[in-house]
């Protein structure tokens, strides 16, 4: 007798995108749903405990927290899609080029990608956001400059797997130009798997984003940003630890929600890593 | 072995001078002259003669390639210039900082190991069992919590509530266990599911088969026969993931006041002491170099059939 097992690609697909879609419209309607201003100081009311007008109480400054809970989603989730989508437009034009026109052009490609390679990705981020200043548009920068690397290197993978197919030779005996080759054949072929792929860096992204900006290197206050929430609540910690609570809570569930979509997506897909 | 060892060696090579040349070029994206910053650091007004003076003695003035191979040179005797805001030599702040780092990273992994081993290897034995499923959940939260969170819970829980460990510091030798459990905790999910992963293609082996149509005791073909398996890809995971672990190491050790390099690290960037920044680097790039060549050194130790290569 066969035991009905959970399919845990449907589990992980269905739990995984309802998180997101959940996040993403927070995100977009974040303005309409905060209950009062996340920016708002009220220093009579700090560190009061949840109340029917501040349903989670308010912080240091006597903000909402909640609202600030809200608009912080926005903060992570535009700059997170903002930098995979900088990172992407490097890698994916120069992973295409590697993979596509090999030889001399690919072999320097690689040897760059390689040299970034060596470094750890996330000490060369904070070395280049320390070096040219902590902000929010220097952590980006560093970011796109240090993650395209990697990316790059998976496309001219899947780039060289698609190159050997048959109507890949077809399309080249029947007089293909290299440019239409690439831009009708090989890439619509290699998009999905793409996508698949950088859907499962989306919430290491957020999580880096998210750790720099604690450690101060990006988010400055007084933006509602989960890390740098985070890091203002350590003051509390011993005595309001709500405080430190929420915005862990709300990186941890929109983190999960990416990795299980992109995990589940991947396993539909049947792409390897 | 020896040639092995010394093949691999050469491969390290251009792998150096990749890491010599971005390292070199990271100082140059700061802000402003590094001259003016030195004298500056002195608190003083420099004048321009001053500036020049300094340029023309660090060597400024000169081509940039000039100016590489004298970066180099002082780099092979291990120098890597004086700090900004100490005035000591950064090599030796950093090697000062080292041990601290190192006992943090070595604590991670064993405690990595403690809670990855038997839950990888009971989940590929028992696959869809309870243990599986925790092993699946607990996977799932080690890669979505973030590190610095982790740090911040087990302080107010481990520290705060409970007394169990002093909260920051180093203060003997019971200070490394949080921030250890910490980062051990935020990088045992992969290795969870790379060891379970291992684990399952082992026992599907027909050497598997064999040796329990002999009778040999199941215990011992798990934990002996599969398992030396199942770990050839934990230790190449090990290499790759060696620079997360010093990257995470910068978190947790910011968090727990953890006197390491990785704090120095934040400090110095807060401190605009770009010349720590770049020894830093510099450092943690030639570890992970370091480790990588030392995991394929072990892979082969393990693995015989890598190091005959094809003559096998």
């Amino acid at each position: 007798m066969k035991r009905k097992t959970i399919s845990w690609r449907a589990v992980s697909l269905w739990t995984g995108g309802s998180l997101v879609a959940l996040a993403v419209c927070v995100g977009i309607f974040a303005p309409y749903l905060t209950p009062s201003d996340p920016l708002l100081i009220n220093l009579d009311i700090r560190l009061s405990p949840p109340s029917l007008h501040y349903p989670l109480g308010t912080d240091q400054m006597g903000r909402c927290v909640l609202s600030r809970l809200i608009m912080g989603t926005r903060t992570s989730l535009f700059y997170s899609m903002l930098a995979l989508g900088a990172a992407l437009s490097i890698s994916v034009p120069l992973g295409l080029l590697a993979g596509f026109a090999g030889g001399r052009t690919d072999r320097f490609i690689m040897r760059t990608i390689d040299m970034l390679l060596a470094f750890p990705s996330l000490i060369l981020s904070i070395a280049i956001t320390g070096l040219l200043g902590p902000s929010l548009a220097n952590l980006l920068l560093a970011f796109v400059l240090v993650w395209w690397a990697g990316y790059a290197r998976i496309v001219r993978g899947i780039v060289m797997q698609i190159k050997e197919k048959d109507f890949i030779m077809a399309a080249r005996s029947s007089g293909g130009s290299p440019t239409q080759i690439v831009l009708r054949h090989i890439l619509p072929n290699a998009a999905r798997p793409m996508l698949v792929l950088a859907s499962l860096e989306i919430g290491t992204i957020m999580l880096s984003i998210s750790g720099l900006s604690f450690l101060g290197l990006g988010s400055q206050p007084p933006t509602p940003e989960w890390g740098v929430m985070l890091n203002d609540s350590r003051p509390y910690m011993q005595t309001i630890p709500r405080l430190m609570l929420y915005p862990g809570l709300a990186i941890m569930t929109v983190t999960i929600g990416f990795n299980l979509l992109g995990e589940g997506l991947r396993k539909r897909d049947r792409i390897e890593t | 072995m020896l040639k092995f060892v010394l093949r691999r060696l050469l491969h390290t090579v251009p792998v150096l001078f990749g890491i010599s040349i971005l390292s070199f070029g990271l100082l140059s994206i700061a802000p402003g002259d590094p001259a003016e910053i030195l004298l500056r650091s002195g608190g003083i007004q420099p004048s321009e003669e001053e500036i020049v003076a300094v340029r023309a003695e660090m060597g400024l003035d000169k081509p940039i390639y000039v100016q590489y191979g004298l970066w180099l040179w002082r780099l092979l005797h291990l120098d890597l210039g004086i700090s900004y805001s100490s005035g000591r030599p950064v090599i030796s702040e950093l090697l000062d900082r080292f041990p601290a780092t190192i006992a943090l990273a070595a604590s991670a992994v064993t405690i990595l190991l403690i809670i990855a081993l038997p839950l990888g290897v009971a989940s590929a034995k028992y696959p869809g069992s309870w243990i599986d499923i925790f092993g699946r959940i607990l996977t799932l939260i080690s890669a979505s919590m973030p590190g610095f969170w982790i740090g911040l819970l087990f302080i107010y829980y481990g520290a705060v509530r409970l007394k169990l460990f002093p909260v920051t510091g180093m203060d003997g030798f019971s200070s490394v266990w949080l921030p250890a459990l910490t980062l051990g905790f935020g990088m045992c999910g992969t290795y969870i599911r790379l060891i379970r992963a291992g684990m399952l293609e082992a026992l599907r082996q027909s050497y598997v088969r064999s040796v329990r149509a002999r009778g040999i005791k199941e215990s011992v073909i798990v934990g002996s026969h599969a398992l030396r398996n199942a770990f050839l890809p934990v230790l190449t995971l090990f290499g790759v993931q060696c620079g997360h672990l010093l990257g995470g190491s910068v978190v947790v050790e910011t968090i727990f006041a953890w006197p390491g390099i990785g704090k120095y690290a934040i400090d110095a960037i807060f401190m605009k002491d770009y010349i720590v920044i770049q020894g830093y680097v510099l450092l943690m790039a030639l570890i992970v170099v370091a480790v990588n060549f030392l995991v394929d050194i072990g892979y082969t130790l393990l693995d015989p059939r890598i190091r005959l290569g094809k003559s096998l």
